[in-house]
C-alpha cells in the first residue's frame, strides 16, 4: 500500500515538474519571442548579419580578385612594382590586427562619415576578406596549368587579356568551395559588428536580454540560428559543388 | 622569313642554346630532331619569345622579335604555335577556343569568327563538335583542334613542338594528316618531332639538334641515308 502512494507520489512530481519546466519554458518563449513582437528583433538581425556577410564576401572577392592578380603578374614580369607594395602593406596590417579593432578604427576614424553603420561594416568586413580571398585565388591561379597561358599568349593575348578570360575563371573555379567557406566564416565574425550599434543577430540578443533579464532563451535560439544557417549554406555550396563537377565532364 | 642569329639561352647555369645560326624561307618546312634534352623546345619557344633569348636575335618578316620596342603580341598574332598538351582552353568551348583570339584581338568580327571556325571545324570533320567542351574530346581531336585554332588567326608561320607526343598511337595518323595537308597548302613550318617518317616525307630540312647546337642540317634523303656527324648516326640508328 505504501509503495503505491508512493509511486503515485513519485509521478504526480514527475509530471508537476514537467509541468514547471514547460511553464517557465514557455514563459520564456513569450517573453522572448512573442511579447511586444520582439521576434521583429531577431528578424531584423539576421537581415543584418545576412546583408552584411554577403555584401563583405561579394567586395572581398572583389579585392582578392585584384590584389591576387597584380601579385602573381608581379611575381612574373616584375611590373607592378608600387602597387604590389601597396597590396603587400594591406595584407600585412590586415592579417596583422584584429578585426573588431578595424572595425572600430574604421568606423570612428577612417569612415568618420559614413553614418550607416552597416555600410561601414560590409566596407570592412570586405576590406578584410579581401587580404585572405586575395591568397585563396593566387593559390588558385598558380592551380591552373601554366599551358593555358601559353597558349593565351601564342595566339597573341596579352598577359591581361590571357588572365582574365582564360586563367581567372578556371582559378575562380577551382576554389569556389574555399570561397563558400569564406562566406560561411564571415557569416560568424560578423557578430561583433555589435560594437558600432548594428542591430545584427547577435546583438538582436542583448536587445531582447535587456527587457528580459533571461540569458537561456536568447542566447541559445541565436546559436541555433546561427547554426543552422551555416548548415543551410554548407548544404547548398555542396550541391552547386556537384552540379559544376557534372557539367565539366558535361 | 625567319633568321636567327647567335642565338644562346641559358637557365641559370645550363647552357641550353649555344650560338644559334638558322635561316628559314617562306614556304620551308623545317623539322627539328634530336635527343630529349638537346634544346629543341626551347629553341622553338624562343621563336615567338615564350622564352627570353639570353643573348643573340630573332628575326621574322623584318621585325626583330626580341627587339626592345617590339610589340611581341602583334608578332605572335601572325606565328601560329601547337603544344605537346594542346592546351585548349579547358573554360571555353570549341566554338569559343577558336574565336577567342580574333574576336578579343578584334582582328574579326563574331560572326566572321564563327564562320571562319565553322569552316576549319568542317574541314576536319569535327563541326559537330563546335558546342563541346575540350573535356569531352579524345586526344587527336583535341590536337586538330588547337591546330585549326591557330589557324584561325591566319599566321603566316606555324610551330609545332611534339604535337603527337601525347597522343595514343592510334590518334597520330589523324594529326600528321592534317599538318601534311597544311604543308602542301604551302604553310611555312616548323615542326619539332619524332616521326622520323613525317620528317622524310615532308621536310625540307631536317635539323639535327644535340647538346644546344644544330649539329647537322640536310635535305631529308640526304640526312637519313648519308648522315656526317657521327652523333647523328647514333640517333639514327637508335630511332629508325
Ligand atoms: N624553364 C626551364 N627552366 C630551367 N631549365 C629548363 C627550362 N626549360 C628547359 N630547361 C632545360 O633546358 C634543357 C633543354 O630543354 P628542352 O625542353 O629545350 O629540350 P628538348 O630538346 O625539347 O627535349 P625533349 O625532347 O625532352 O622535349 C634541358 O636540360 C631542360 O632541363
Ligand atoms: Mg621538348
Amino acid at each position: 500500500m505504501n509503495g503505491f502512494y508512493c509511486l503515485t507520489g513519485f509521478f504526480n512530481s514527475i509530471s508537476e515538474y514537467f509541468g514547471d519546466v514547460w511553464d517557465s519554458f514557455y514563459e520564456g518563449f513569450y517573453k522572448t519571442f512573442l511579447k511586444d513582437d520582439r521576434w521583429k528583433f531577431f528578424l531584423e538581425g539576421i537581415e543584418n548579419t545576412l546583408i552584411i556577410a554577403i555584401g563583405a564576401t561579394l567586395m572581398g572577392i572583389l579585392i582578392g580578385i585584384v590584389i591576387s592578380v597584380v601579385k602573381v603578374l608581379h611575381a612574373k614580369t616584375g611590373k607592378l612594382i608600387i602597387l604590389n607594395w601597396i597590396f603587400e602593406i594591406y595584407t600585412t596590417v590586415i592579417r596583422g590586427t584584429p578585426v573588431v579593432l578595424q572595425l572600430i578604427i574604421a568606423y570612428n576614424i577612417i569612415f568618420i562619415n559614413i553614418e550607416n553603420a552597416v555600410l561601414v561594416g560590409i566596407i570592412t568586413f570586405g576590406i578584410n576578406s579581401g587580404a585572405y580571398v586575395s591568397e585563396i585565388i593566387r593559390a588558385g591561379i598558380m592551380a591552373v596549368d601554366v599551358g593555358q597561358t601559353e597558349a593565351g599568349r601564342s595566339l597573341g593575348l596579352s598577359q591581361f587579356q590571357t588572365m582574365r578570360l582564360i586563367v581567372l575563371p578556371q582559378a575562380i573555379k577551382n576554389v569556389l568551395p574555399a570561397l563558400g567557406n569564406e562566406f560561411i566564416a564571415l557569416l560568424k565574425e560578423t557578430s561583433v559588428i555589435g560594437y558600432l550599434g548594428v542591430n545584427d543577430l547577435t546583438r538582436a540578443g542583448q536587445r531582447v536580454l535587456s527587457l528580459t533579464y533571461d540569458f537561456y532563451f536568447p542566447y541559445i535560439s541565436i546559436a541555433i540560428v546561427y547554426l543552422l544557417m551555416v548548415m543551410g549554406l554548407s548544404k547548398l555550396f555542396k550541391m552547386l559543388e556537384k552540379r559544376f563537377a557534372q557539367s565539366d565532364r558535361g | 622569313m625567319i633568321e636567327v642569329k647567335n642565338l644562346c639561352k641559358t637557365f641559370g647555369k645550363n647552357e641550353v642554346l649555344k650560338n644559334i645560326d638558322y635561316k628559314i624561307e617562306k614556304g620551308e618546312k623545317i623539322v627539328v630532331v634530336g635527343p630529349s634534352g638537346s634544346g629543341k623546345s626551347t629553341f622553338l619557344r624562343c621563336l615567338n619569345m615564350l622564352e627570353k633569348p639570353t643573348s643573340g636575335e630573332i628575326w621574322f618578316e623584318g621585325i626583330q622579335v626580341n627587339g626592345k620596342k617590339t610589340k611581341i603580341d602583334l608578332v605572335r598574332q601572325r606565328m601560329g604555335m601547337v603544344f605537346q598538351q594542346f592546351n585548349l582552353f579547358n573554360n571555353k568551348n570549341i566554338i569559343d577556343n577558336i574565336t577567342l583570339a580574333p574576336v578579343t584581338l578584334k582582328l574579326m568580327t563574331k560572326e566572321q569568327a564563327e564562320e571562319k571556325a565553322m569552316s576549319l571545324l568542317k574541314r576536319i570533320g569535327l563541326e559537330d563538335k563546335a558546342k563541346a567542351y575540350p573535356s569531352q574530346l579524345s586526344g587527336g581531336q583535341k590536337q586538330r583542334i588547337a591546330i585549326i585554332r591557330a589557324l584561325a588567326m591566319n599566321p603566316t608561320v606555324m610551330l609545332f613542338d611534339e604535337p603527337t607526343s601525347a597522343l595514343d598511337p592510334e590518334m597520330v595518323g589523324e594529326v600528321l594528316q592534317l599538318m601534311k595537308e597544311l604543308a602542301n597548302d604551302g604553310m611555312t613550318m616548323v615542326v619539332v618531332t619524332h616521326e622520323m617518317g613525317f620528317a622524310r616525307e615532308v621536310g625540307t630540312k631536317i635539323l639535327f639538334m644535340d647538346e644546344g647546337c644544330i649539329m647537322e642540317e640536310a635535305p631529308p634523303q640526304e640526312f637519313f641515308d648519308n648522315p656526317k656527324h657521327p652523333r647523328l648516326q647514333d640517333f639514327l640508328s637508335k630511332v629508325l
